[in-house]
């Protein structure tokens, strides 16, 4: 019996695959040493950005839930990595408004197991959202994600024993260097990619495509909504973690909705359901926030004297965002996946049409 | 699990009645399908035929009355109160009036879908299938017999098609072998035959008798074409306005009064 083969040269695409990770890793030493601080810190935050928008990808583009609370786990992760990493002295010192909770400084625990700590919180507090509000069917879940979001922010601002408030946690003990954050979506794409080819993978896809007709092959549509949300929430625990260390520095206020409105943006450009164009979409969306951080500076063009004004850099990209969903809905890589197969056709009529001009 | 009553029934509805605030869409039917046999449901638009489907599957629960169904000749379950998924774990699978499929999906993914029903390997042992062989074969088994069973209808030339770019006949058919994936041992069919030109309804009889014999299916359908109807079923239940006005051969169908006052109309006093 023949097998239909999504995989044309096994062989050849291995091998193109395993070059391509080799040329990536020598690009990352080479920056690591050549690069400046600031460089260095975007091309972290690209690799932070692809895992949180994966997440969110996982969750409105491949189970087709709406959710505006990406900003909310992000902050579980970074508070509970953040609390775990930190020492006790620098926690004792921190903590000026409100007493520490007395139990809080002796916890401590290795970078590593406090980002999986981050993921599993905010993944449990996941779970625990979109069990009662997934029974009332999806449409709801936008809405009381945002909400939570808002109160987790909330929460945190006021919970001054354990989150010492407003005032944020400083100086955590940074160890997202370019190997870690790349690291991290390395492992996040081998298991999204195994995740989705495997035929769990069909299994969600067909209940975003047509939930009675999922529940009428025999899929518990529910528990598998819960499931790929419990695990969007995971990866969105992980990177808020990331993303606090990185910056050393977390408090409420980088949790807000622009956060999670830019993760949207991520995914949506990229291509909803789309692993690839969740990186692609990291790539482009992180570099261009920080290069219209310009916009938000006063300008002086000839003997015009144009002010900054902030916040304007999302206006311009809530712009683009229009744009993009009027003119290409589907994003760049539509549902599609990069395969080799189809760069080489692609190369291969390029080259052709090249040579008959 | 109480043993079936009339004879040897795989599907049995009693007393179903399902009311929509107003609309009394299906009131006291009662119905018992032998095991192995091939039925009809018919009955003029806007019957209930579909809503007495919805019933069975577990979308609507009756408002009195109860739906029993026996796999197996010793056993027998009250389907009634079950969720759709459940009543397809089952052994009940289902097409729909108008199709639907997965249509992101390509054909293979379609029926791997109906496997996921009775495949024990988990996501996560799929995710880190180097530690589960067995769950990494058990994918393997899932993707080659969805190949099969399109092999078996026909339909592999589409296997890596998007199913929304199959051709209508082979969406319908699509759509059974997906509800074949599930291996159910009752198979519902809503109106198979619609968009149908005459030639494909004609091959529709033999494709309807040779699922029934190779996949040991007892099958009941809802249909408007007669010539289908008449053709491939062994008893028919005519409904009206939610009632059942009749049962029984074909032959006694097409010469009952009610049936041609209600349903077949002038087109059967033509035939007669
Ligand atoms: N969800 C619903 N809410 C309210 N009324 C409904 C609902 N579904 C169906 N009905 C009504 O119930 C009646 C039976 O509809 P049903 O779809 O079962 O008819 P049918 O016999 O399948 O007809 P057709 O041959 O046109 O498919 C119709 O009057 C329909 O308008
Ligand atoms: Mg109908």
């Amino acid at each position: 019996m023949s097998q239909p083969s999504e995989n044309k040269n096994p062989a050849r695409n291995k091998a193109m695959t395993l070059i391509a990770l080799a040329l990536f890793v020598s690009f990352l030493w080479w920056a690591q040493s050549h690069l400046d601080g600031y460089k260095i810190r975007i091309i972290n935050l690209i690799a932070i950005n692809a895992i949180l928008g994966l997440s969110l990808n996982l969750i409105y583009g491949m189970a087709g839930m709406f959710s505006l609370g990406h900003a909310g786990f992000m902050a579980i992760g970074a508070y509970v990595s953040a609390l775990l990493i930190l020492t006790p002295e620098q926690k004792v010192a921190m903590w000026i408004l409100d007493p520490i909770a007395p139990w809080l400084p002796g916890i401590h625990a290795p970078f590593i197991v406090s980002l999986i700590a981050a993921g599993l919180f905010a993944a449990l507090f996941g779970c625990l959202i979109a069990m009662p509000v997934l029974r009332l069917g999806g449409d709801y879940l936008g809405i009381a994600t945002l909400g939570f979001s808002e109160i987790i922010r909330i929460l945190i601002t006021n919970l001054t024993p354990i989150t010492n408030g407003p005032l944020g946690l400083k100086g955590i003990p940074s160890h997202t260097s370019l190997w870690m954050s790349y690291g991290c979506l390395l492992v996040v794409l081998i298991c999204m990619t195994r995740l989705m080819r495997s035929n769990f993978g069909n299994v969600l896809r067909a209940v975003r495509d047509d939930e009675i007709a999922a529940k009428t092959m025999g899929v518990n549509t529910f528990s598998t909504r819960v499931l790929a949300f419990t695990m969007g929430c995971f990866g969105a625990g992980v990177g808020g973690a990331l993303m606090g260390n990185l910056i050393t520095t977390i408090d409420p206020k980088m949790f807000m909705i622009t956060q999670t409105y830019s993760l949207l943006m991520i995914v949506v450009v990229g291509g909803l359901g789309s692993i690839t164009g969740s990186v692609v979409g990291s790539v482009l969306v992180t570099t261009m926030l920080e290069w219209l951080r310009f916009v938000e500076n006063p300008v002086t063009v000839g003997s015009i004297q144009i002010p900054g004004v902030p916040g304007m850099r999302m206006v311009i990209f809530s712009v683009l965002l229009i744009v993009i969903i009027i003119f290409r809905r589907d994003g760049i890589m539509g549902m599609n996946e990069f395969s080799w197969d189809r760069f080489f056709s692609f190369c291969g009529r390029a080259l052709k049409e090249r040579g008959a001009s | 699990m109480t043993p079936t009553k009339s004879g040897d029934a795989i599907l049995s509805l009693n007393g179903v009645t399902l009311r929509f605030s107003g609309l009394v869409a299906v009131s006291g039917v009662t119905m018992s399908i032998p095991r192995g046999s091939i039925v009809g449901l018919i009955g003029p638009n806007g019957a209930g035929k579909t809503t007495a489907f919805n019933v069975i599957t577990g979308f609507y629960k009756p408002t009195s009355g109860y739906v029993e169904f026996s796999r197996a000749p010793s056993e027998s379950v009250r389907l009634t109160g079950l969720p759709p998924h459940k009543v397809c774990k089952a052994g009940i699978a289902r097409t729909f009036q108008n199709i639907r499929l997965f249509n992101n999906g390509t054909a293979m993914q379609n029926v791997m879908v109906g496997a996921h029903l009775r495949q024990r390997g988990t996501w996560w042992m799929n995710m880190f299938s180097y530690a589960f062989p067995a769950a990494a074969r058990e994918e393997r088994e899932i993707a080659s017999g969805a190949y099969s069973l399109l092999e078996r209808l026909g339909l592999e030339k589409y296997a890596d098609s998007p199913a929304s770019s199959l051709p209508y006949g082979a969406q319908r058919r699509l759509e059974i072998a997906r509800a074949l994936a599930t291996k159910p041992s009752f198979l519902l069919l809503d109106e198979p035959a619609a968009g149908m030109n005459p030639q494909e309804s004609a091959e529709l009889l033999d494709f309807i008798r040779r699922l029934r014999d190779e996949f040991s299916l007892s099958i009941l359908l809802i249909e408007h074409d007669m010539k289908v109807v008449m053709g491939v079923c062994e008893h028919i239940w005519v409904l009206d306005q939610g009632e059942l006005i009749a049962d029984g051969a074909p032959n006694e169908i097409k010469a009952n009064p009610r049936v041609i006052e209600a349903y077949l109309g002038k087109e059967a006093v033509a035939h007669a």
